[in-house]
């Protein structure tokens, strides 16, 4: 949780994403900070989301994201 | 059979009394017959297109879930002899043969589009190599139908096909509810490009007459009209005029025809979108918002959320993320950070992604090069401003001025600029023509013409001009009070004389005052090529 914390932060220092639950909703993370995300979590986690997984309910929050992660750790 | 017709409001007047007149439950076959009506008015040969890729994408769509179905119950009847390797290998197995069915109809819908839309776009772009070997000058053009709305029903059924394989949505079980999602004949004409999550609940509900739905979608219709008839038909001949001829109109002339045909843009493209939700309201029918008030955009970025809201939508949920989640792109990924650094490899990819996306979104409005231009060109400046935004946030760090009013004003008249110089791509199909009027625009200095009469000459007179601003001040007054609340629960509450003297205004206005037939077919909304 702590390396998908920070690789969020260098995308948005100023939002505090440990509270954040409308990450999507309230368009703190737009289409092109998903599309970075994805690469990142990528090679930090060695998973692979798919268009699939990219729905506002798995980006919503960090938890959410985190948790997607270890779905596809598990699937891997 | 277009919005602004008779013919409409004679066929709308006969399908609202049938339409609470039928069993509830017969409501959506009514529908269906009345946009199969609809559609072959407008031309028999229609039908046959829109057939083909209703029949094909939902037995497309069928044949993948019973595959998704079939490996569910496969895994759970030996969920204890297989290990967690073997099933994962056949559920991969599986999802191979569901994306090759939906592959399949994917390129079938899409192909057909491409051929009927694109044949003489790529037979003249290959023109060269066909005339080095056939040995004649030039290659003759095909004369193809183009089946009117082709654009949007067909990515309407493909974003369907595509839910339904990542299992987000089950598959629609009857092919003449199929037909009516594809079908459903407001949005035939320019849209917008639903979401079978969003409309099919709706669409098929039944509907009891209510009062207020009726109200608000005649009013709606009558607020598309007077967009369409007072503000897009009257400021085109303006625009024709100057944007046809450049060797006669140069300069400020320029600087004016791209700012009015930005006007006529807006009302014409967010006019019809007012009839289509405007009529499916009045059945009762919830169609989503395709514009939320996009020239008050700060930024480029923030005005393509707000402007053609489901094609943006469609781009970014069908090419967008699957180009940048897609295998080759992370390994570009990977190598770009190798390469370039951090930075810039984590940048790279997307504007990757986002170049596919925007050459598309070109080829999608047209089958010209201009067009694929323009969507670069977007591309180009969407690009750009990412770069620069550690720049913009150094200068915001040391001038206190985002939150002002004049800053969000210069960034609003900013944007709006730069949206009014990128449409320009729209009027010429020589891409050479669009810069040359950018030249003359920033060369000839002819300023003169804004109070020496010259302006009247140019298709308009003086009461157009009247009229138009008006229109443009009544625009952008509802779209203030829009910010804060819906206009029509603005008019509602107050006073029956005011609501009475409002709409019966407006109608009056729309019927005396609309631009009809002047030379151009003031039935074709802009969007209808599509």
């Amino acid at each position: 949780m702590e390396t998908l914390l920070e690789i969020l932060a260098d995308l948005h220092p100023d939002v505090d994403f440990t509270k954040e639950d409308k990450l999507i909703d309230d368009m703190i993370l737009d289409s092109f900070d998903i599309v970075t995300l994805i690469s990142e979590i990528s090679e930090a986690f060695d998973v692979t989301i798919t268009a699939e997984n990219i729905i506002p309910e798995n980006f919503n929050s960090a938890q959410a994201l985190y948790e997607l992660i270890q779905q596809l750790e598990d699937e891997e | 059979m277009l919005f602004t017709s008779y013919e409409f409001i004679f066929f709308m007047a006969v399908l609202l009394v049938l339409y609470y007149l039928v069993p509830k439950k017969s409501q959506w076959v009514l529908l269906l017959l009345a946009s199969y009506v609809f559609y072959w008015v407008a031309n028999p040969a229609y039908l046959l297109y829109i057939g083909v890729t209703t029949v094909t994408i939902y037995f497309g769509a069928l044949k993948i879930e019973k595959n998704l179905n079939r490996q569910t119950e496969y895994i759970k009847l030996h969920k204890e002899e297989l290990s967690k390797e073997e099933k994962k290998e056949y559920k991969k197995q599986q999802k191979k043969i569901r994306f090759r069915w939906a592959a399949l109809f994917v390129c079938l819908n899409i192909g057909i589009l491409a051929v009927v839309k694109y044949t003489n776009f790529f037979l003249t772009c290959l023109s060269p190599v066909i005339s080095l070997f056939s040995g004649n000058e030039g290659v003759s053009v095909v004369d193809l139908l183009v089946p009117m709305g082709i654009s949007f029903y067909t990515f309407q059924a493909v974003g369907y096909l595509v839910d339904v394989y990542r299992g987000t949505i089950p598959a629609e079980k009857n092919l003449f509810r199929f037909a009516l999602f594809v079908s459903f004949f407001p949005q035939l004409v320019q849209g917008p490009i639903s979401r079978y999550s969003d409309l099919a609940e709706t669409l098929y509900a039944e509907h009891s007459f209510d009062k207020k739905n009726v109200a608000y979608g005649l009013q709606r219709i009558l607020w598309g009209y007077f967009k369409k008839l007072i503000i897009a038909d009257r400021i085109f001949a303006a625009v024709s005029t100057i944007l046809t001829n450049q060797e006669e109109y140069q300069g400020a002339y320029l600087v004016v025809g791209m700012i009015f045909y930005t006007i006529q843009l807006y009302a014409d493209f967010t006019g019809g979108i007012d009839v289509t939700i405007g009529v499916a309201q009045t059945l009762g029918i919830r169609v989503q918002e395709n514009f939320n008030l996009p020239y008050f955009s700060m930024s480029l970025k923030e005005y393509w959320r707000r402007w053609h809201i489901s094609m943006c939508n469609w781009f970014r949920d069908y090419i967008f993320y699957p180009v940048s989640s897609s295998n080759a792109l992370q390994k570009f990924a990977k190598f770009s950070r190798k390469r370039f650094g951090e930075s810039a490899g984590k940048r790279l990819p997307v504007y990757v992604a986002s170049f596919v996306v925007w050459f598309s979104t070109g080829l999608w409005h047209g089958a010209n090069w201009n067009f694929i231009v323009w969507g670069l060109a977007n591309w180009a400046v969407l690009m750009i401003s990412e770069e620069l935004e550690p720049l913009y946030a150094k200068f915001h760090s040391k001038v206190n001025v985002k939150e002002t009013k004049w800053y969000r004003a210069f960034c609003m008249v900013r944007t709006y600029l730069l949206v009014c110089c990128l449409n320009l791509f729209d009027c010429y199909s020589s891409v050479t023509d669009t810069f040359r009027a950018f030249k003359s625009m920033l060369t000839t200095f002819n300023w003169q013409i804004l109070w020496n009469g010259a302006l009247l000459k140019v298709g308009l007179s003086g009461l157009d001009y009247i009229i138009l601003a008006f229109g443009v001040l009544v625009m952008s007054g509802v779209s203030i009070v829009k910010c804060k609340t819906g206009a029509r629960d603005f008019v509602a509450s107050k006073p029956y004389p005011v609501r009475f003297a409002v709409w019966f205004g407006l109608f009056v206005i729309v019927l005396l005052m609309g631009t009809y037939g002047i030379g151009y077919d003031s039935s074709q909304f802009i969007y209808n090529q599509f």
